[in-house]
């Protein structure tokens, strides 16, 4: 009788810890911001003392021009910068799978730039685009080009770029660890009917990844809506709006600006489209998983 | 094992990749041991004469001895370091141990809620610190309080010093708390694609051998998914090290960590380039370690948390 009614309580005593404290740093703090996303509140008062505003905040903020260019700016920054990884990442994964000696130290190499701080990442790239003193400038200067203003006129690029750098990586080493779990089988058959290299790897290799290369988008499309110091090392968020992103815009509403409610309004937007994203991402892999039980059933009544 | 053999054309992409890949790293090493007269004349390339000026400039508050080339320490990186590395140790250790066992408890219990928690976990992954700022902002300077008046906050009230009420902002143990719970349903989720693994038999015959619950986790689970741990603990890490926006907001001038100084040396007209890339490279150097000898882990731990999703 005891040792029975231990075992049923033997979960909640492993979850609780976790429980309390996800309930208390995240949950508590994610309503507490939706509830002050409804108040005109600044940091001095406490959220009781904030005026009542209803809808006011999100309404200011759908009609706020800047906060428009900031959400157009960010999906912007999304989409190129999953698309450009997810190109060069699967193509380098579909390139680079051979056997060659030295492909783990490879590998090492290529995780490095994800592991180094983004500060830090920041950092080295304001320097290698800095106008005078930056390694681009002077090398285009031996080589009598003209300079580019990186983070001037094309700052936005510019960021893009450096977020190429650092994850890239990523996308191709998950790319790559699909490619080297698919059934070998598949692809001798392929072999043996004649099929060309890219033949291989249009109908064959690329259908069997697309579910690990699905879920690898999207995560990689959600942290990308997380990016945050990097830009704010690299740019500021300038010249002008340019390289704003929503992130950086919170944060600076939050802390220059001084308008709490705003920036929780503006929080809960981001927080909306990223549950989309999370929800479409849930749904694909729960399809595939059914997807994956019905072909097993399949190919065991076959047998 | 038999090694194809490949086409010179192949070897030189790999070259250039890996170039790439590095590049921007080994230029910033490179860096870190110029003084600012070269980085700024331009005497690009590897021949320079290397100084250590820049790290003893970034860490002039922890040296036993006085650089003869600074007259005041105005940069106290050496103090941020040690803020650094209490809060990321602690967090770490933290979230390993809570987020472990409520891993164990959704792969190897039924129990009611078991879906709520599970759904709660995949859903909170995909909040943005920025998210986060305002609230936490607001919670722990106003709301994560003890009273001053009350037993335990004027305690520490009267052992610590201060005015007002004893908040969590400003407090290690303020930034170690969100740090832990922001981690937490990353570390469950890798956690889980191991516990799956250890085969369920094993935990049987120690139970039928007498062992309780905690006994069968502690002794048989988890000794057994060590590189899961392994890998857990260096992103729970990295992300607690390297984070910037929620420590600045809640950190305050004792309490700083390495990142906000990077970022507030780095937002002035005037940059101090060769200082402020040995700090960045001191902060670069623990990742970079990890990286090197747990790359395996680290692949396998992010392929759990991709692939396994």
């Amino acid at each position: 009788m005891y040792t029975a009614r231990a075992n049923r309580l033997t979960p909640y005593m492993f979850m609780a810890p976790a429980a309390v404290i996800m309930a208390i740093a995240l949950l508590y703090p994610l309503g507490y911001m939706v509830w002050g996303s409804f108040r005109d509140w600044n940091p001095s008062q406490t959220i009781g003392e904030a005026e009542f505003v209803g809808l006011k905040n999100y309404i200011t903020l759908f009609y706020d021009p800047a906060f428009r260019e900031s959400l157009g700016v960010t999906l912007t920054f999304a989409s190129v910068v999953v698309v450009a990884e997810m190109v060069i990442g699967v193509g380098l994964a579909l390139l680079l799978d051979r056997n060659i000696r030295g492909m783990s130290v490879l590998r090492t190499l290529f995780i490095l730039p994800m592991m180094i701080a983004p500060v830090v990442v920041g950092l080295m790239w304001r320097y290698m685009y800095h106008p005078t003193v930056g390694t681009f400038n002077r090398t285009l200067e031996s080589l009598g080009l003209p300079k580019v203003d990186w983070l001037g006129d094309h700052a936005l690029m510019s960021v893009i770029i450096a977020d190429i750098w650092q994850w890239t990586p990523f996308i191709f080493i998950l790319a790559l660890a699909a490619l080297q779990s698919l059934p070998r089988s598949a692809l001798e058959a392929a072999r043996i009917d004649g099929a060309t290299a890219w033949q291989q790897i249009v109908h064959i290799k690329i259908p069997l990844m697309m579910p690990v290369l699905i879920v690898t988008a999207l995560l990689r499309l959600i942290d990308a809506f997380k990016v945050l110091e990097v830009i704010l090392v690299m740019t500021e968020g300038g010249p002008g709006l340019s390289t704003e992103i929503l992130a950086l815009r919170i944060s600076r509403t939050a802390t220059e600006f001084r308008e709490l409610g705003v920036a929780a309004a503006m929080s809960n937007y981001l927080l909306m489209l990223l549950l989309i994203l999370t929800v479409g991402m849930f749904a694909v892999t729960k399809l595939q998983e059914a997807r994956a039980a019905r072909l097993a059933r399949q190919v065991q009544e076959d047998t | 094992m038999q090694y194809d053999r490949q086409n010179p054309a192949f070897y030189a992409l790999l070259v250039a990749l890996i170039f790439m890949a590095v590049g921007p790293i080994v230029l910033m090493f490179a860096n870190s041991f110029k003084l600012d007269v070269d980085i700024i004349s331009g005497s690009s390339g590897l021949l320079f004469l290397p100084t250590i000026q820049n790290y003893e400039t970034a860490l002039c508050d922890i040296l036993w001895y006085e650089p003869d080339h600074l007259d005041f320490c105005a940069l106290k990186f050496g103090g941020a370091f040690i803020n650094s590395l209490i809060i990321a140790l602690v967090s770490t250790v933290l979230t390993l141990v809570i987020g472990c066992m409520a891993a164990y408890a959704l792969v190897r219990f039924r129990f009611m809620g078991r879906d709520t928690a599970s759904l709660t976990t995949l859903l909170v992954r995909m909040v943005p610190p920025a998210v986060l700022l305002v609230p936490v902002f607001g919670l722990w300077n106003n709301e994560f309080c003890l009273d001053k008046d009350g037993l335990i906050g004027g305690y520490i009230r009267d052992t610590f010093g201060g005015r007002g009420d004893v908040c969590l902002a400003g407090t290690h143990s303020g930034i170690i708390l969100i740090y832990v719970a922001m981690n937490l349903p990353f570390v469950i989720w890798i956690l889980q694609s191991f516990i799956v693994q250890v085969p369920r038999s094993l935990e049987e015959a120690a139970k039928v051998d007498g062992a309780g619950p905690f006994q069968v986790f502690f002794q048989i689970v988890l000794p057994l998914i060590k590189p899961g741990l392994a890998a857990a603990a260096i992103f729970t890490f990295r992300i607690a090290w390297n984070e910037y926006l929620l420590a600045s907001a809640l950190s305050d001038r004792n309490t700083k960590t390495v990142p906000i100084l990077i970022v507030n040396n780095t937002s002035e007209f005037n940059v101090e380039w060769g200082v402020i890339m040995a700090t960045g490279m001191l902060l670069a150097i623990p990742p970079i370690i990890f990286t090197l000898f747990a790359s395996r882990q680290i692949i396998t731990g992010m392929t759990a948390g991709a692939v396994k999703g």
